[in-house]
């Protein structure tokens, strides 16, 4: 009796260890993946700066005060060869190769100090200016040797980076921004949610709650779970096949984006509803049913406002993983280059997910830490999304 | 067993079990769950006025019955009910019979407290709302107040008619769902055990709640305790194995049993 006893304590003091080792293990893992993830990734929203000193009136510039402050100003600023202006003050300051410091975000950003202050085009000016991807690499201790000495004769410091928010896709790796891919993926998110949680909501609703048990409901209900169990990519080819191929619908756009994942997602939110609502207590319908309330009244003023939490929470993780997803969009070539943010759900775009992969596949270095910072952004939207599902979750949770 | 039985005054005045016509009658009733029969020709009045009880051992069908009068079995799956049952003369699983509005009519308040999920208010004035019986804010007040007051919770609620129906203790949440169940002005109550979950005192309340009611109200109740169908109803039917084995007067059924199986139940032979 004794000895049982005190096998049976060892025995849960085992369990427990093992559980404990398993938290740990996890936490370790996730917490290797952040501070690994943050590393790399905080580099990519900041960005070097390097003074430069131009002579402007002495450069062979052809820049009107006038036209700067005109309306055309960005046009003539764009076409007004500032490349060639930085590269030849950029040699004469550091000498013979010193071009390769500045590139195109340092004449875009010129370019906007001119256009904000054109008096310095009547003096030899100080201007502090991005440095180039090559550049920006270099000052972060992972470049060629070359432009790691240019970069040591320059005055250098560093700045939030507020153009990787804003900007969009580019070849050139120092002006590269999410903003466009941000967009897209919150456009196809909003399809993809528009669709999905009514339809599948109500699917739940009426299979759990109207619809008798026969052969048919059967048959929808193991179809339905095969579903969620799919991979993907299958959902891309039929997106693919459905939407592009036979309804002709754009390419490319957070519409048929949205239109794939919300096939994706459905089945999730499915079956996550009809968990939710066969959870709710049947007292609450005999209560309902009892005072003389039609079938239909049962289900909306007291099932569906009991289930919600439930079918919010399958929601969240179903909206999760379509978030996350790359396979199907790519599919239907949501991995094209575009360089400009989406006006509508019709337009070309790209989403966080399939810009992370494409940055990873760039052979430029300076695509390294735009990857991972691209992954910290994702992982924040994620983050703030899920956030908000939960409050409104917890707001709608009742007793009973 | 026998003395416990306190018969109320208007037993004494009935010389005889035969009444008037009954606000709700049902013959030969017959329910069937898929192929297993649940309840077998079962025939009993409920009268305007009285209190009917139904006893019997557990699953001898007496619940399953009483969910027949309000179509409650409606919802069961694989539920089949044959037979006639009248309320006031109208087949209720006839086609004219409206099921919505015969649970209008005829209320019910079941085994556990069940109180919707919302404030005590909420819980009132929902049936009124849906049945659209009150025009305006003023007017579903006073049916909250006065349905509440019948069901002898009002001075006990009414400074907090907007926290929850669930905060209540179980007595207080029964009387709840009883003024929900009147507050849609029914003509018969139907009680399935609705003293079983809750404490004497509790208990002793919703008897004499059941006093109270029924003098407006036709009321069936079913109980296992067989002393409190003694002290609340006037009308008893005792139900054995999916049979209706004795339809009388309370007082009749408890003194003066005219069958066998009623006489050794209500001794305690076996239940």
């Amino acid at each position: 009796m004794q000895k049982r006893i005190a096998q049976r304590y060892s025995a849960e003091r085992r369990f427990r260890l093992f559980g404990l080792a398993a938290v740990s293990l996890s936490i370790a893992f996730l917490a290797f993946l952040l501070i690994s993830m943050a590393w790399k990734g905080l580099g990519g929203f900041t960005q070097t700066e390097a003074k430069l000193i131009i002579d402007f009136p002495r450069s062979n510039l052809f820049l009107e005060q006038a036209t700067l402050r005109g309306p055309q100003a960005q046009e003539a600023v764009a076409s007004a060869g500032l490349e060639g202006v930085l590269e030849q003050a950029a040699t004469a300051q550091f000498g013979e190769g010193a071009g390769e410091l500045f590139g195109a975000a340092s004449a875009r950003a010129l370019g906007n100090q001119l256009v904000a202050d054109p008096e310095i085009l009547t003096r030899k000016a100080e201007l502090w200016l991005p440095v180039s991807s090559k550049a920006d690499v270099a000052a972060k201790g992972d470049g060629d040797p070359a432009i790691e000495q240019l970069v040591a004769k320059a005055d250098t410091k560093r700045t939030f980076n507020s153009g990787f928010l804003t900007a969009s896709d580019a070849t050139d790796p120092s002006v590269v921004g999410v903003w466009g891919a941000l967009k897209g993926s919150f456009l196809t998110i909003l399809v993809t949610m528009a669709l999905a949680f009514p339809i599948g909501v109500l699917a739940a609703l009426y299979l759990e709650e109207f619809a008798t048990r026969n052969r048919w409901t059967d048959m929808i209900e193991v179809s339905i779970n095969n579903l969620a169990a799919v991979p993907s990519i299958i959902f891309g080819l039929l997106g693919l096949a459905v939407f592009l191929n036979f309804m002709h619908l754009p390419r490319s756009a957070p519409l048929v984006g949205g239109l794939t994942l919300a096939l994706m997602t459905m089945p999730v939110i499915v079956i996550a509803g009809r968990n939710a609502i066969k959870s709710v207590p049947p007292s609450i319908r005999d209560a309902a049913l009892g005072v003389g309330a039609s079938k239909m009244q049962v289900v909306f003023h007291h099932v569906l406002p009991l289930a919600l939490p439930g079918i919010l929470t399958g929601t969240i993780i179903g909206m999760a993983r379509a978030l996350g997803e790359t396979a199907p969009l790519l599919m239907i070539g949501m991995r094209a280059f575009i360089a400009s943010p989406p006006q509508g759900i019709s337009e070309p775009a790209s989403v966080l997910p399939v810009q992370i992969f494409l940055w990873s596949d760039e052979v430029d270095r300076g695509f390294v830490e735009k990857t991972s910072a691209a992954i910290i952004v994702l992982l924040v939207f994620m983050l703030i999304m899920n956030g908000l599902a939960i409050y409104l979750r917890n707001k709608f949770e009742r007793r009973w | 067993m026998i003395d416990t039985i306190v018969p109320t005054p208007t037993d004494a005045e009935e010389p005889k079990v035969v009444d008037g016509p009954a606000k709700m009658s049902a013959r030969d009733v017959s329910v069937y769950y898929g192929e297993k029969q649940a309840l077998k020709g079962v025939s009993v009045d409920i009268h305007d006025d009285k209190v009917t009880a139904f006893i019997g051992p557990s699953g001898c069908g007496k619940s399953t019955f009483l969910r027949c009068l309000n179509r409650m079995n409606d919802t069961i799956a694989g539920a089949r009910v044959t037979g006639d049952i009248k309320l006031d003369g109208e087949d209720i699983y006839g086609s004219r019979m409206d099921v919505v509005q015969l649970r209008a009519r005829v209320g019910m308040v079941f085994q556990k407290p069940n109180p919707f999920p919302k404030s005590i208010y909420e819980n009132v004035a929902y049936g009124p709302r849906i049945h659209g019986l009150a025009s305006g804010k003023s007017e579903l007040d006073e049916i909250v107040e006065k349905s509440l007051r019948r069901a002898g919770l009002w001075d006990e609620v009414k400074e907090r008619l907007q926290e929850s129906g669930t905060a209540l203790s179980g007595g207080q949440q029964q009387r709840l769902c009883i003024a929900r169940a009147i507050a849609v002005d029914p003509e018969v109550i139907l009680m399935d055990e609705p003293c079983s979950a809750l404490d004497p005192i509790a208990t002793a309340k919703i008897e004499e709640l059941i006093h109270e009611l029924r003098g407006r109200y036709a009321i069936a109740i079913v109980t296992h305790n067989m002393q409190q169908a003694a002290r609340v109803s006037q009308r008893t039917a005792f139900f054995h194995l999916g049979e209706m084995v004795e339809y009388g007067r309370t007082k009749d059924i408890f003194t003066n049993p005219r069958q066998q199986r009623t006489q050794d139940y209500i001794t305690g032979r076996y239940g």
